[in-house]
């Protein structure tokens, strides 16, 4: 293993991203600021029954965001329900209930956690129809909620932030359907197949069988990782050879994963008129982001840990393609957006290895995080720091012009709260409730010891900050397990919005105060290393109990 | 407006909003179709591979040159271990998820160092990573050039093969990184074993 080539895929990734933040967070600044409509997105306001021109309060906004998710989880539980009744369904039964639940309040959470395996569960009909749908939409939904806390911090005395509507009509038509079109092309030039061809039966070279599947994958791929939603065509994800053939495919689709999050720094700075703020956001999110991967890519190069030592390198549960700086590059980034796509089984990471994408959930997903609501979780947490360097220095603490009062810092702090609730409450009841508990070691956990109660820890985690991602040797499609994570899915996704909505009307209500020689500066060195230092404190001090019983303490033993 | 009728009114319009699921559902993947099977026929198909006119698999997805009980056949180059059904299962992709110390892994990889050890004559310490550990998705088309060169001496001398004609193969079948830096070194096992397969008729 050279420097180099540990070193030039993350400088790759890098310098793309540096070329295509400014044109995409401009496009995306002006998508949500413009008084145009196309003329296909008036029709479609004909058709919603919406004016465009009319802007919501954050109560409205919120209804809003709230009945489309609710509408889209009963299409999808009922596309599962009758799916042998649907074309392409390749034979496959009825989902079961609450496989059902789970996996439509997956997909409608941009979580895109599966219980199930993909190729014995779920015919075209549903993946095309139903889950890549709402790989767009769920992502859609992200975006509107970050643009109209955006508009919070622009607008003075104001009722409303914007339509809801037309903040997921044009995040569609402009942002995501444009770039999964462009993404699948060149995912195909690759060799991610798209057919429906179902399952071949092949004679092999050796006079054995194989079966080969089929199926529209490109087109699910490309928006499976723009919009950071992560739920793979097939049971082994993006390890799969018809879903990232080759190691460019592969960093390829960590720049889908990127492209978006990294670039709203960028459109929110736009929007507010102030670069350099988005700016600091940006890069307090590439420090963490480099940070994990380096700690990452270090822990699996050591090969730490008896299987690894037994084999001489960390190399089960990842393609020879790939290698171990392409799996973990793929891994980490998965975790630090939210998409929670995986070239290469987490759950075989060394102990270390595997505590860091925990760990890149556990902050919160905001380095850089999923679509939109990375955005919106790192500028709750950037309130909260000035809250705290406020208290510090004794000078009211403002952000962008806004006073944050006693509301403000308690909707923040809800925020904040809400994820590491659910995490740990979910992991400690599946343990301690007997009953749970039999279920857990018995049919759930395939590792044994230490490690099996990290399999738990990293579903809950996933689940709460809609990764997606699982230690995958757990099985989850189990009556507590499908209800618990689903439940936790939904909480973890729709309470944060509640908050950062409220917030927002909060913020747009009031008008902005003129910075003055009191005001602490939010776009500096310094402010964006506090914004890190907050980040980093708030997840170890509520998180290090539970890793120090699960992987810590595996990787020290 | 009440917020009751607000509430039931956006409900409306949730439901109206489900003709997105025309475009992004029905027209999106049609058309992505339509132009990937014009642009990229065989990549969209999956790369098959015939061998004197049938299809014997997937230039990119990974085979077993193994008898009915997975013990190597002698005469093919060996794909790596697969936790994939039965192993390369199509039908059921996926790694075995074993943990860092898991005693069943670390027997496993044991066990799989002294075969692969005794059916090449070689050193256990000779045997790569790769030929030990099964990979993410069961379906794994490479092995390292490292553990094809390895297999050349058997499969020569089964094949009644000069052991540097074969060698040649397997340097012709090497391909990556990718760029000359993303990703591994590889060498595709289904393509070798057809080109070895071409070279005795």
């Amino acid at each position: 293993m050279t420097l180099a080539a540990a070193v030039l895929p993350l400088l790759t990734v890098v310098v793309v991203l540096a070329l295509i933040h400014r044109p995409l967070g401009d496009h995306m600044a002006r998508t949500f600021t413009g008084t145009n409509d196309l003329r296909v997105e008036r029709g479609f306001y004909r058709v919603l029954g919406v004016d465009p021109a009319s802007s919501q309060s954050w109560r409205s906004y919120l209804t809003g965001v709230l009945a489309f998710s609710a509408v889209s989880v009963l299409l999808v539980y009922l596309q599962q329900r009758t799916q042998a009744l649907l074309p392409y369904s390749l034979g496959l039964p009825a989902v079961p209930e609450g496989l059902g639940f789970n996996t439509a309040v997956s997909f409608v959470t941009n979580t895109n956690w599966q219980s199930y395996s993909p190729e014995v569960t779920l015919g075209y009909t549903v993946q095309m129809v139903g889950l890549a749908v709402q790989n767009f939409v769920s992502a859609a939904v992200g975006l509107a909620v970050a643009v109209a806390f955006v508009r919070a911090f622009v607008a003075r005395r104001s009722a409303t932030l914007g339509n809801f509507w037309v903040d997921l009509t044009r995040a569609v038509l402009r942002i995501l359907l444009p770039g999964a079109v462009i993404a699948a092309l060149i995912l195909l030039s690759g060799g991610v197949i798209q057919n429906f061809n179902g399952f071949t039966t092949v004679a092999t070279l050796t006079g054995g069988e194989q079966v080969i599947p089929g199926g529209p994958v490109a087109s699910q791929e490309a928006i499976k990782m723009l919009g950071t939603n992560g739920g793979g065509f097939f049971n082994a994800n993006s390890a799969h050879p018809f879903e990232s053939p080759s190691p460019w495919t592969s960093v390829f689709q960590v720049l889908l994963m990127l492209a978006i999050p990294f670039s709203l720094p960028r459109t929110f700075g736009t929007m507010i008129g102030q670069r350099r703020q988005g700016y600091a956001i940006l890069g307090a999110m590439a420090v963490i982001s480099l940070v994990s991967f380096t700690a990452a890519t270090l822990a699996e190069l050591s090969a730490h840990g008896a299987a690894a030592q037994a084999a001489g390198s960390a190399s089960e549960g990842k393609e020879q393609r790939f290698g171990i700086v392409g799996s973990v590059l793929f891994g980490s980034v998965s975790t630090l957006t939210s998409t929670g796509a995986v070239n290469s089984m987490h759950d075989s990471y060394t102990a270390i290895g595997g505590m860091l994408p925990l760990i890149n959930m556990m902050l919160g997903e905001v380095a850089p995080g999923g679509v939109g609501s990375g955005l919106y979780g790192m500028l709750v947490l950037a309130v909260v720091t000035v809250f705290v360097s406020g208290l510090l220095v004794g000078r009211t603490p403002e952000y962008l012009g806004k006073r944050i009062g006693a509301r403000e810092i308690k909707l923040a702090s809800l925020y904040i709260l809400t994820m590491p609730a659910l995490v740990l409450a979910g992991t400690a009841l599946s343990f301690a409730v007997p009953v749970l508990r039999a279920d857990i070691d018995g049919t759930s956990i395939l590792n044994p010891g230490l490690h099996g109660m990290s399999e738990v820890l990293y579903a809950f985690t996933s689940a709460a900050n809609n990764n997606g991602s699982a230690f995958a040797g757990l099985t989850a499609n189990t009556p507590w397990l499908n209800t618990a994570l689903g439940v936790v899915m939904l909480l973890g996704r729709f309470l944060p919005i509640v908050f950062v909505l409220a917030l927002a009307g909060a913020f747009a209500a009031q008008d902005r105060v003129p910075a003055t020689a009191g005001t602490l500066p939010t776009d500096r060195v310094q402010s964006a290393t506090l914004l890190v230092g907050v980040t980093v404190i708030v997840t170890a001090l509520t998180f290090f109990p539970v890793l120090a019983l699960g992987p810590l303490a595996e990787g020290l033993l | 407006m009440s917020s009751s009728r607000s509430t039931v009114r956006q409900l409306g319009t949730a439901v109206r909003a489900l003709v997105l699921t025309l475009v992004l559902g029905v027209g999106y993947p049609l058309v992505i179709t339509a132009l990937g099977q014009a642009a990229f026929g065989d990549r969209a198909d999956g790369q098959p591979v015939t061998l004197d006119g049938e299809t014997v698999g997937s230039a990119i997805i990974g085979q077993g040159f193994t008898d009915a009980e997975g013990a190597a056949l002698p005469q093919w180059f060996q794909s790596r271990p697969s936790a994939a059904g039965n192993g390369y299962d199509g039908g059921a992709s996926g790694g075995s998820n074993l943990g860092p110390e898991n005693p069943d892994l670390v027997a496993a990889i044991e066990e799989r160092r002294a075969t692969v050890a005794e059916l090449e004559g070689a050193n256990l310490s000779a045997v790569p990573a790769d030929a030990l550990t099964a990979s993410a998705s069961g379906l794994d088309p490479h092995i390292s050039p490292e553990y094809a060169l390895l297999q050349v001496p058997r499969v020569a001398a089964e094949r009644g093969l000069d052991e540097t004609d074969v060698e040649a193969l397997v340097e012709e079948n090497t391909q990556g990184p990718d760029l000359g830096y993303l990703g591994e070194q590889r060498v595709d096992v289904l393509q070798l074993n057809i080109a070895l397969a071409a070279l005795e008729t």
